[in-house]
């Protein structure tokens, strides 16, 4: 990724712009980093993936729990297929765990045969319903007055922050400009163009505008002056539980879903813990991510209801998450908007919106077709983005080839989750300069002491690479300030 | 990757793992020190305060005086030690973690009291001007003094217990002599900031639940958290060892071997101690057993210990009646003029007089030759210690 350029004035004349570095707009990036066009990605926060993306279950969905009559639920099978070339291509931690759906009665039973139905409809593969016995022999775990369930083979886990960053990574490579810190507060027409302004002085120029920002696109259509809506933010808590703890399924455990949610989960994650939740409740102000202490009971209980050897003591992380829900409806809205000229909605992407990413990407390549913009294929294009040696996944007698390397392989800043200040250096040099960047990009302080013991290494080896002042490391971008004095 | 042989091999370079080295050397097999960092001396290099060394070299030494009269120990033993070497696998180690979960934002200002020790006193940062401690432990009472003196405000320390979690010495020197207020029986509800820390509430407790009326915030821009460390297992778990569910620590038995021979545990990886020299103390015997191991010399019988009325746990778990030990124990209870009584088949083998016992004040007991003299021991007899 570019380096920040801050300055006042600077000017990116593109052909389209695309608001909002989220899992939507870093796919559509990529998508479009294929073909002769200048692109501008641009995100508001600090780092990409610091919105809806960053806090969300990491599910790649099933396919049988929307109507087909959704354009999300379209999306959501094709993007699901696309995993498995993105995961060769990209390198991100994916699994392919599967889903099971848990009935814990008759009644609940039923509705199992509904989601069977739907999901063949919507053309989901290998799913099944399950006996009892086939769910015991699925998860042994479970509760023991599970009756039956629905198991969906081609579900699974990623982590979605990593995700989008290594979506981005492919995108820059390819040519992307990738502008952080760019908080668009006002848009005009020149002529043909839009012309883009940050809050900070910034300009970018494009052709062609994408909306997706989120929680705020019905604040940027109205800056471009497209339809007026209202995205809700619906919040969601989660508890993360350690790796050492006792509850870890095989596979994604969801109750049989209400009719705002889909319940809550227990998730194995694809780096060994575990993650339950989230609640879901509408709220007002869009930057409410507080997590509350009755709802840490309430999640218990229900992840208990489903396991019951989840254990308070196995908590090592809350947080919680919100997601950017068009209502009623709830589907997406991908569309040219028809009253701002040369305009993508790409609004209400909420779950499962990080199954359907990469099916977001090709439908909002083929509406920019449709709107006009012409799109040759680029002969240069590279999918691949080289993979990173973790030192994790070698044993002492496998390292010794890559310490010759890089002896930083062999120095260990987080003894949680073994990350090596190579690794780390290798973040802070793809652009993540902040310390929840290095810990999404690497992992390091998402262990179970959570930072304690290697944040001050981290904040160092940013100020070594980065010639950062100490007064300049943030948590996450702004005022989010970790040292405020020396000695 | 080298292969290296030595009769022991010691992970971790703190207090205990130096400690242990030196006696091995001592009694003349060869020994290794594995340590993670670039140096020697683990968490005692960032405890520049007093209070170290009484026991061991009975003077009054900051933390990184003590390793140093260790490391010379350690040059003089000709001990080999490994630097930045982390243990892959097998064996045991060192040190601990912070568990807290607070509800409200997760914004910049949020730092275990260990990080922000290390961050003032080897890294030369200061993590914040207006503070609040979160637990009562020694090292968030340490830091209350040690944040007053780099100039930040400290506005209070929260404890969510009755009583302290640290050192009444502790109280006494770092709160009360700078006029921080404890607020015992209170917990912080939530943490309010959106990019730093703003605020925090803090609810006393009411019949064990947070009372929202009599709940009141606190403006600060950092919260330090030290609510108890718990030993750091991954090793031995990993290599099998069984793990008491009471400490997080190994069960050892009276010669501080694990439930895997040739495996020994010591120091805060085995229980959290309240003194380094405690675990010097501790770890040289375990040096010792480890030797008398190698050289084939072990007990013939051992009795099983149990913690009885109102003591959390002892440690080792076994004792040797034919050369019993010292044990160290936590109690469960806050009390003046307590009675430390010991029972071999319900009979009082021995009492003691405490004067004042709280469960952040660790217990020490060695039991003599003499003690042991008239014990009845049956096949199943168990020695059970509770204080009354």
């Amino acid at each position: 990724m570019q380096s920040k350029s801050n300055a006042v004035g600077d000017r990116t004349k593109v052909d389209i712009a695309i608001i909002g570095a989220g899992i939507s707009g870093a796919c559509i990036a990529r998508q479009l980093s294929a073909y002769e066009a200048e692109v501008a990605l641009i995100e508001k926060e600090a780092d990409v993936s610091f919105g809806v993306s960053k806090a969300n279950s990491g599910i790649i969905h099933g396919g049988f729990h929307h109507s087909p009559k959704y354009l999300k639920t379209q999306l959501e099978i094709r993007g699901n297929l696309m995993y498995d070339r993105l995961q060769r291509e990209l390198d991100f931690p994916f699994s392919r765990c599967g889903i099971l759906v848990v009935a814990l009665n008759d009644e609940e039973m039923k509705y199992i045969g509904h989601l069977y139905n739907q999901g063949v409809e919507n053309g989901a593969i290998g799913i099944e319903m399950c006996s009892r016995e086939r769910m015991f022999e699925l998860e042994p775990k479970l509760e023991s007055d599970c009756v039956g369930g629905l198991h969906a083979p081609g579900g699974g886990v990623i982590e979605p922050y990593r995700f989008v960053f290594s979506v981005v990574e492919s995108a820059v490579k390819n040519g992307v400009h990738l502008l952080r810190e760019f908080e668009v507060v006002k848009a005009e027409r020149s002529g043909e163009k839009h012309i883009v302004h940050a809050a900070d002085g910034r300009v970018v120029e494009a052709r062609y505008v994408v909306n997706a920002a989120g929680l705020f696109a019905d604040k940027i259509s109205s800056i471009f002056g497209a339809e007026e809506f209202q995205i809700t933010p619906r919040k969601g808590e989660y508890y993360l539980l350690d790796r050492k703890t006792k509850a870890c399924p095989n596979r994604v455990l969801f109750p049989v879903p209400t009719k705002v949610s889909k319940g809550m989960l227990v998730i194995p994650t694809v780096e060994g813990t575990v993650l339950i939740g989230p609640t879901a409740e509408e709220i007002e102000d869009k930057t409410d991510l507080s997590t509350n202490a009755d709802k840490l009971s309430q999640i218990l209980d229900q992840a208990r209801k489903m396991v019951p050897s989840v254990s308070q003591t196995d908590v090592i992380a809350a947080f919680s998450g919100l997601r950017p829900a068009l209502l009623p409806e709830g589907d997406f809205y991908i569309d040219i908007s028809e009253k701002a000229p040369n305009f993508i909605q790409v609004a209400g992407i909420q779950s499962p919106g990080l199954t359907a990413a990469p099916a977001i990407g090709e439908y909002v390549k083929d509406l920019l077709k449709k709107a006009g913009c012409r799109l040759t294929e680029k002969p240069d294009y590279d999918p691949i983005v080289k993979k990173l040696p973790r030192i994790r996944d070698y044993s002492p007698f496998e390292a010794d080839e890559l310490l010759k390397k890089d002896a930083a392989y062999g120095n260990l800043i987080c003894r949680c989750e073994k990350i090596s200040e190579a690794e780390i250096v290798a973040a802070i040099h793809a652009g993540h300069t902040t310390l929840d960047g290095v810990k999404y990009f690497t992992r390091a302080q998402m262990g179970r002491c959570q930072g304690g013991f290697c944040s001050y290494k981290i904040i160092k080896l940013i100020m070594r690479e980065t010639g950062m002042e100490y007064d300049q490391i943030t948590k996450n971008g702004r005022e989010s300030v970790v040292l405020t004095g020396r000695l | 990757m080298q292969e290296r042989t030595y009769d022991v091999a010691v992970i971790g370079g703190g207090a205990a793992g130096m400690a242990a080295a030196v006696e091995v050397r001592r009694q003349g097999l060869s020994c290794a020190i594995v340590e993670r960092e670039n140096q020697l001396g683990g968490i005692l290099m960032q405890c520049i305060h007093n209070g170290f060394g009484v026991q061991e070299f009975k003077q009054e030494l900051s933390g990184p005086e003590f390793a140093e009269e260790f490391m010379d120990l350690v040059a003089d033993a000709n001990t080999d030690v490994f630097l930045s070497t982390t243990v892959d696998s097998i064996e045991e180690s060192e040190h601990g973690k912070e568990l807290f979960c607070s509800p409200g934002t997760r914004p910049a200002g949020v730092f275990t009291a260990g990080l922000a020790q290390r961050l003032v006193n080897v890294e030369g940062y200061i993590p914040g001007k207006n503070v609040v401690i979160v637990g009562s432990g020694d090292i968030g009472l340490i830091m209350a003094r040690r944040m007053t003196w780099v100039g930040a405000k400290v506005h209070g320390v929260v404890e969510i217990q009755p009583y302290p979690a640290g050192l009444t010495r502790n109280i006494v020197q770092c709160l009360n002599d700078f006029k921080i207020p404890l607020y015992l029986s209170h917990v912080v509800s939530r943490i309010d900031g959106q990019n730093r820390v703003e605020k925090v509430t803090v609810s006393p407790l009411v019949n064990g639940i947070p009372d929202e009326e009599q709940s009141f915030e606190i403006p600060c821009d950092t919260l330090l958290l030290s609510v108890g460390l718990v030993p750091e297992n991954e090793l031995s778990e990993n290599a099998g060892v069984d793990i008491s569910p009471i400490t997080s620590g190994a069960v050892v038995d009276s010669t501080m071997m694990t439930s895997i021979p040739g495996i020994f545990s010591c120091g805060n990886v085995l229980h959290v101690h309240d003194l380094a020299d405690y675990a010097a103390e501790e770890a040289r015997r375990t040096g010792a057993y480890a030797v008398a191991w190698i050289q084939n010399k072990k007990p013939n019988r051992q009795v099983r210990i149990k913690a009885g009325a109102n003591v959390r746990y002892v440690s080792p778990g076994m004792i040797n009646p034919e050369s019993p030990d010292k044990m160290y124990l936590r109690t469960l209870i806050v009390k003046n003029n307590a009675q430390l009584v010991m029972k071999v088949n319900n009979t009082i083998v021995k009492e003691k007089k405490l004067s004042h016992v709280q469960p952040s004040e660790m217990v020490s007991v060695k039991l003599t030759p003499k003690d042991v003299e008239n014990w009845t021991l049956e096949p199943d007899s168990i020695l059970e210690v509770s204080v009354q």
